[in-house]
């Protein structure tokens, strides 16, 4: 490090500030395309969020793992209670409320859970004695912090979301040493349980999703329509893509979303193979960066939480990303930096905030050798 | 849960969580794998075809139908051209509100409420991209105003283009045909685009019809770049349409013109040939429907009104008309008798009528001693009969069909209807009964079984004319045609008959007012209601049960150049309705002037034009038909 670059600055976690930089950076300039070749509405607005998340991130960065300990299960239960009177004043209104309107912000706490079901469960092993691990007493509790949030979400209806929170407590039991064939078995009933939750508690709008998913060309011009126009958008851009702002798909409207869900169709279409793979690989480098401090996290909040916030922001970008190329249903999920949207690039950025803070922590402990570098 | 013997440690912990964090990790690059490869493969292989979906997303083709051919006289004279249009059609697929859609359009373009009852019916039955006319020929005004609206009325679809006229309108409906948008059935057998292109339409009847590969054209395009709402952002490109070829005739248009005016308020048909070649000059069926009005979808209360006018206007008489040909086949059967021996100084005397048996057949006068001219220009029917009786009538109909009588002719498809010459071998096939000298008698004054279309006598007189077996046709052509069997000297008496029919005989009246040229003819009376006395079908009776009037005719008689038949449906004899008609359009022939001054003065006489009686005509229909709703058209509307 260059001895005249003070300390604090040296010590930023530069590689994956530069990472989300190249990634957000991009996303403004394909957004600014997505609008015709125009800062407003989108790209100016997606970087000027982009720049206050990454302030508020390099501000959890500095919040010690004793104050996030501390801070997890109040926060839990507020965002439980929370999501309890979204469910409550959709069901006064009639019809479904994902947010609570806070005059100057829209609260999705939603959103806030997939963090904090991660913090929580990775608190909870934690706190479970180390004999303890692999009992009956290290798996329901989880269970129940899990599922607690997953049924008021799932209810919302807000099934990607619902998945997200899932997938992300999981992870962290999993990680924790619950036994490998209690998942092998959930896993086999959960397939089980498909149909069941296919033709019960999915609504029409999802069950049609799903439907069309399995065959995008039986509704061209319905649900279907998103995928097909999103695989030509893609497909129509080739290795090197059509050319900057050159994108029919997404110029002319034929690709719908192409500026939220769909922005990178509406990228792969001008970028081609090349801007894709520029994408993956960074994402990759993201997902390796957060990988590494989990595994180098001294402590095992550390770890287990790493591990899950990796999980969390992995789900956005596969499922994400299967979902344009047609790989996966249509569920509204984002794709981190790249889409127009504000509380999903929190969501993000907490979690990247989160991870800056255990590597921080990591390298401010010394604790154990570090694995990788 | 815990298995026995399996110490649990921070340290196996954190084993176990390296494991499977590495395990996670693992199957999060799969992950990214299988989407780099995925992106590869939809980006990379099947690159072609999802560019060829957005170029198709990005580009609309939209066709320019080409301009049809016209349709041209022997002098180059159009009988159909096209002309510059506004029109606006409606694509029922793309409607979302229809009953909206058609108010907004009533308001736009000022419909009348009986237009506006068509093209509500219209859209009931119409499907998929199948364009259902509104409205052709607007104004640039009405045409801007709908314009500027079209953002809020998907379906509707402006267009500037071309339509086909017909200048002289009802005057060339039977001959040329008209034309119209393809119905579904025309469209589901060749799947050509253009059929359902707005404004495109094909020949339905007639010539336009027949020669629609040559008059169609090839149709031109614009590119356009459009968005997924089908705002046109921005034009990529036009391609220039080809028109189809003109097609020439043998008509000769101010005679066809002509014609059909001077039919006035008749029904009938009329056929003028040209005498050295064969070839149509004037074909006309009146009354008709103007094929300006088919072209342009003909409204359900003016189908109404054609379909039921007593006088059939949708009926092509010249070809599918039949009547029994009086006394028009006299000469015809004189070349016959001569043909067989008789002797034209011999001479028979007619009482009044000819015993045969114990009955006995009636002439119109009681004309005395007549050889053959003489029974010509008298249209005695006593000498016939008695030549008919001594012959047979199988030798007068043998010549009778090698003058073209009971023959269905190869006309540019038109469809005929060939009536019957009989002989003994027809009736034995037909009714199992063996010929009498009755029919003998009842079939040489053209009644009985007889039944000719008024092209057949056309032609007939043309062949009579010339001594050379000429085929009518339309498309000129340049073969000569064979001499007739028959010695120029037989020939030329039964000229010479009719030369007196018309200069001291029985159209005597119908003298051409010209200077040296003269017109030689034959009329004939056809019985509407059975055989027997004049009075049956004369004057005093209903319309529908009056004699029809035949006139068939050649000028000059010296050097014939024109032939012709016509008939006048119930209009009491031929000298009295329809050699005046003859004489007139054979004066239209050599002094235009002369006959176009007299016609004036005749149709001031019936209430003005074709096209001026047609409007009133219809206007007083529409009146009567207040309040009643007029049945709906076929889709196929003239025979």
């Amino acid at each position: 490090m260059l001895a005249f670059v003070p300390r604090p600055v040296a010590e930023l976690p530069w590689q994956i500030i530069f990472i989300t930089v190249a990634i957000a950076g991009f996303g403004v300039i394909v957004l600014y395309s997505a609008a015709g070749g125009s800062v407003s509405p989108w790209a100016g607005i997606h970087a000027l969020r982009f720049v206050v998340f990454l302030a508020m991130a390099l501000v959890i960065r500095l919040f010690s793992e004793n104050f996030v300990k501390w801070g997890t299960f109040p926060a839990y239960a507020v965002f439980a209670v929370l999501l309890l009177l979204v469910e409550l004043a959709g069901a006064v209104k009639g019809g479904s409320q994902r947010w609570i309107e806070l005059g100057f912000i829209r609260l999705q706490p939603s959103e806030f859970m997939k963090p904090l079901v991660v913090l929580a469960i990775a608190r909870f092993y934690e706190m479970l004695p180390i004999g303890q691990a692999r009992s009956w007493s290290a798996i329901w509790p989880p269970l129940v912090l899990i599922g607690v949030p997953w049924f008021l979400v799932m209810t919302q209806p807000d099934l990607g979301t619902s998945i997200a929170v899932m997938t992300g407590g999981v992870t962290v039991m999993f990680l924790a040493g619950v036994p490998l064939r209690l998942f092998i078995g959930a896993g086999l009933a959960g397939a089980a349980f498909v149909p069941f939750a296919f033709f019960f508690l999915l609504k029409e709008y999802q069950q049609n999703r799903v439907l069309i998913f399995l065959d995008p060309e039986s509704d061209p011009l319905g649900t279907g329509y998103h995928i097909s126009q999103s695989k030509i958008a893609i497909g129509s851009g080739g290795i090197g893509g059509k050319g900057y702002l050159q994108g029919s798909q997404s110029h002319l409207d034929y690709l719908p979303e192409g500026h939220t869900d769909f922005v990178f169709a509406t990228m792969a279409e001008e970028w081609g193979l090349i801007g894709g793979l520029f994408v993956i690989v960074m994402f990759a480098l993201l997902l390796r960066w957060s990988t590494v401090v989990s595994l180098n996290a001294p402590s095992r909040f550390g770890k287990l939480a790493g591990g899950g916030l990796t999980m969390v922001i992995f789900f956005y970008i596969a499922i994400n990303m299967l979902m344009v190329m047609g790989l996966a249903p249509v569920v509204g999920i984002p794709l981190p930096f790249l889409s127009y949207g504000g509380s999903s690039m929190m969501t993000i950025m907490i979690c990247i905030g989160l991870l800056m803070g255990i590597e921080r922590n990591t390298r401010q402990g010394g604790g154990g050798g570090r694995l990788l570098p | 849960m815990i298995r026995p013997g399996k110490l649990i440690t921070r340290n196996s912990l954190n084993i176990t969580f390296n494991r499977r964090t590495m395990l996670i990790g693992g199957a999060q690059g799969l992950v990214g794998a299988i989407l780099a490869a995925r992106m590869a493969y939809i980006s990379v292989v099947e690159n072609e075809r999802y560019k060829m979906l957005s170029e198709s997303n990005r580009v609309n083709l939209t066709l320019i139908p080409p301009r049809r051919g016209w349709i041209i006289d022997r002098n180059g004279k159009p009988l159909a051209n096209n002309k510059a249009d506004f029109r606006v059609d409606l694509i029922p697929q793309r409607v979302r509100d229809v009953d909206g859609t058609i108010d907004q359009l009533a308001t736009i373009l000022k419909m009348t409420p009986d237009k506006v009852d068509d093209l509500r019916a219209a859209m009931k039955d119409a499907r998929g991209l199948q364009p259902v006319p509104v409205a052709a020929g607007l104004s640039y005004e009405d045409f801007a105003a709908l314009s500027v609206r079209l953002p809020d009325l998907p379906g509707v679809a402006p267009q500037r283009g071309f339509s086909r006229q017909y200048p002289t309108g009802a005057a060339v409906g039977h001959l040329l045909g008209y034309v119209g948008i393809a119905n579904a059935e025309e469209y589901e057998e060749s799947k050509n685009p253009l059929l359902i292109t707005p404004g495109f339409k094909i020949g339905k009847d007639g010539l336009e019809k027949y020669f629609e590969p040559q008059l169609q054209g090839k149709p031109g395009a614009r590119k356009v770049e459009v968005t997924a709402r089908g705002k046109i952002v921005r034009e990529l490109g036009v391609q220039e349409d080809v028109p189809g070829k003109p097609l020439k005739l043998t008509i000769d248009g101010g005679l066809q013109e002509f014609v059909a005016r001077r039919m006035g308020r008749e029904s009938g048909a009329a056929v003028v040939i040209d005498c050295q070649t064969g070839g149509i000059l004037a074909f006309s069926s009146m009354p008709c429907f103007d094929p300006n009005s088919f072209s342009d979808g003909i409204g359900r209360l003016e189908y109404a009104m054609l379909s039921q006018d007593e006088r059939v206007p949708l009926l092509n008489k010249a070809t599918r008309g039949l009547y029994p040909p009086g006394s028009t086949l006299k000469p015809m059967a004189a070349v016959a008798c001569l043909q067989h021996g008789v002797d034209p100084e011999e001479t028979i005397n007619c009482p009044g009528g000819y015993r045969l048996g114990n009955r006995f057949y009636q002439c119109l006068g009681r004309h005395g001693p007549v050889n053959m001219v003489r029974a010509i220009e008298k249209s005695c029917n006593t000498y016939f009969y008695a030549q008919a009786h001594r012959l047979g009538y199988d030798k007068i109909a043998m010549v009778a069909r090698e003058m073209g009588l009971g023959e269905d002719f190869n006309l540019a498809g038109l469809n005929q209807r060939y009536g019957t010459i009989p002989d003994s071998e027809w009736k034995m096939r037909k009714f199992k009964q063996a010929w009498t000298a009755s029919d003998s008698l009842n079939a040489v004054i053209g009644q009985g079984y007889v039944i000719c279309n008024p092209l057949q006598l056309a032609v007939m007189v043309a062949r009579l004319a010339s001594g050379r077996k000429l085929y009518p046709h339309l498309i000129p052509d340049n073969r000569v045609a064979p001499t007739l069997p028959y010695a120029p000297e037989h020939l030329a008496i039964a000229h010479q008959g009719m030369a007196q029919v018309v200069s001291q005989g029985t159209a005597a009246r119908s003298k051409l007012p010209l200077e040296g040229i003269a017109m030689a003819g034959k009329t004939g009376t056809a019985q509407v209601r059975g055989l027997g006395s004049g009075s049956r079908g004369g004057a005093g009776v209903p319309w529908k049960y009056r004699d029809h009037g035949l006139f068939v005719c050649f000028a000059p008689v010296e050097q014939p150049l024109y032939a012709a038949a016509v008939v006048i449906e119930h209009g009491l004899g031929g000298s009295r309705a329809a050699a005046p008609v003859a004489k007139d359009f054979m004066t239209y022939m050599f002094d235009p002037q002369k006959a176009m001054d007299s016609l004036a003065a005749m149709e001031a006489g019936w209430g003005g034009n074709i096209q001026e009686r047609m409007a009133s005509e219809f206007a007083s229909f529409r009146a009567r038909a207040e309040g009643r709703v007029a049945e709906p058209p076929p889709q196929e509307a003239a025979d």
